[in-house]
């Protein structure tokens, strides 16, 4: 398991939100994590990034990165695995870019604060950029000078460039348009298959869900209720939780 | 892990230089081209008044008596005032008063409200709670008001005038500053400045201050007018510049005795203060299209 998650506990105060008995992510594996507004599917990011604690939340249990036990761990040191080991991409990518800087310059100074040199950084931004199928001349623009599609996969190229073995993709395409979500999607599917990237995709939509990922976990009121294989889940749901999602997809179909 | 194959990359698109296009800007702002144009002329004319003066003389306190509020003329194109003074010449050297005191109550302004209303608006809080207490109880008075009390307690002169102005503007660019700052702290790409571990600092000066700087250069370029017309209020009501400071509101003032059968003496100084508030009000307009971090969207 490159990502594993086990007994993760995620509360403030007396009020538990999220309780996970165990989530993984393999190599090159895209796993869904499902549930309405509010059933804990962001804060299990945010405690994956070391970052519950920033808003107020206390974490027990454990995260696993290969092996390696990420609950505890001192702030420097998660500074350093945060956007080069595990890379994250939100909902909002137009929101994820400072608009007085050109993305280029930001994507740059991202990677030179993860110890490259100048020419390196420039050299992996690049092929970076091409990794996601956009041109490198689009660094020199500002987040304004670009849609919400190109910001994302621009979001995307970092973690790329970094080498990221885990992608925390919270929410990635809700913010984006039928036919940009569709790229986005094509370009995780990519990623998996050519880098061997692992992705942890956060979705309310179990259709986009349904069509990316190899396993699915349903999520209820901060608790995992059914994970499988993403067929058996979306055919044959043994929750009833899930069976209500399922149906509350809306279908293509004429109206009689 | 990563091999990247050739990707096709897509066509290239002509990429707008975001910034200051010089070219294109003056033709789509025609605008902030004429107030900076102005606005720049003020300057020129402030920096040069010794060589632009007819009687660099009479921006002090000299007298003609036999020159007395003579007609504009060839030799007097804007007359000449009560004391004989040439009235062109003082409006010339008046530009170097007024807007003087502008610049130094908008610099003091800025000095006060930048930091304040950044403290305010990024570490929030109690300290947030404290400092807006205080600049929403200077704001309870009203500016001038508190000008004019401000201005009667110290003795009349320039460096008054500025204080007095000073301590009633910055409260504005406190609460200008804070918002931006709020807002902007709370945004995506701050916090993930913080998650990088990018020091405090850094954050302020790097990330927070020039993206919520904007509308305060703005403020700033809209306000000269502003300050320029408070300071020639307070000259005029005898608490700023004194004579014979070739002060425009003072010249105003002095003038509004003759104004029925002399309306030059009043009418030209009424005039500068006029244009320099309209100009700089029209940079300001200009500069606020120009620097909007949303104008370029999408094209």
């Amino acid at each position: 398991m490159r990502l594993e998650i086990t007994g993760l506990n995620v509360r403030f105060g007396a009020r538990s939100v999220v309780d996970v008995d165990h989530l993984g992510v393999d190599d090159a594996e895209i796993v869904g994590l499902a549930g309405e507004s509010g059933s804990g599917k962001s804060m299990t990011t945010l405690a994956v990034l070391g970052l519950a604690n920033t808003v107020g939340a206390t974490v027990a249990g454990s995260i696993k990165l290969e092996g390696r036990e990420l609950i505890g761990l001192p702030e420097k040191v998660l500074i350093g695995l945060r956007g080069s080991r595990i890379a994250a991409i939100f909902q909002s990518p137009s929101m994820a870019f400072n608009p007085v800087f050109r993305v280029g310059d930001v994507a740059l100074r991202a990677l030179r604060r993860h110890g490259l040199t100048g020419s390196e950084a420039t050299d992996r931004v690049d092929q970076a950029m091409r990794g996601v199928l956009l041109s490198p001349d689009l660094l020199r623009r500002y987040p304004s000078q670009l849609s919400g599609g190109q910001l994302q996969r621009v979001a995307i190229a970092l973690a790329v460039a970094l080498r990221a073995e885990v992608l925390l993709a919270d929410e990635p395409t809700s913010a984006l348009d039928v036919t940009v979500q569709a790229e986005v999607l094509e370009l995780l599917r990519e990623l998996r298959s050519r880098d061997g990237m692992s992705v942890l995709f956060i979705s309310h939509d179990l259709a986009v869900i349904a069509e990316l990922c190899d396993r699915v976990a349903v999520m209820q009121a901060g608790s995992i209720v059914e994970q499988g294989p993403t067929d058996q889940i979306m055919s044959a749901p043994q929750h009833p939780y899930t069976a209500d999602l399922l149906r509350s997809v809306p279908a293509i179909e004429r109206r009689a | 892990m990563i091999e990247v194959p050739e990707a096709p990359a897509p066509a290239p698109v002509p990429v707008p230089v975001a910034g200051l296009r010089t070219r294109g800007w003056l033709r789509s702002n025609p605008l902030l081209a004429f107030g900076g144009a102005v606005s720049a002329l003020i300057v020129i004319v402030a920096v040069l008044a010794p060589l632009l003066a007819p009687d660099p003389g009479d921006a002090g306190s000299a007298t003609h008596p036999f020159d007395v509020l003579k007609a504009p003329s060839a030799q007097h194109w804007f007359g000449t005032d009560q004391v004989g003074r040439d009235v062109l010449s003082r409006v010339i050297y008046g530009a170097r008063i007024s807007p003087l005191v502008a610049l130094f109550v908008l610099l003091i302004a800025c000095a006060i409200g930048i930091p304040l209303g950044i403290a305010a608006g990024y570490f929030g809080g109690w300290l947030d709670d404290v400092i807006m207490r205080v600049t929403d109880i200077v704001l309870a008075f009203p500016a001038l008001l508190l000008a004019l009390a401000l201005a009667a307690l110290l003795p009349p002169s320039m460096t008054s005038l500025t204080i007095a102005i000073s301590a009633t503007w910055w409260p504005w660019y406190v609460r200008l500053i804070r918002g931006q700052a709020a807002s902007v702290a709370g945004r995506p790409y701050i916090e993930s400045c913080r998650a990088l571990g990018i020091s405090r600092r850094r954050i302020i000066f790097r990330h927070i201050l020039p993206n919520a700087i904007t509308p305060l250069i703005v403020q700033v370029s809209l306000d000269v007018g502003g300050v320029i017309l408070t300071a020639s209020a307070l000259s005029f009501l005898g608490l700023g510049a004194q004579d014979p400071t070739p002060d425009w509101g003072l010249m105003v003032s002095e003038g509004q005795t003759y104004f029925t059968t002399d309306w030059w003496v009043v009418t030209f100084p009424g005039l500068a203060i006029l244009i320099t508030a309209f100009a700089f009000n029209l940079l300001g307009d200009g500069l606020r299209d120009l620097l909007d971090p949303r104008r370029v969207i999408l094209r």
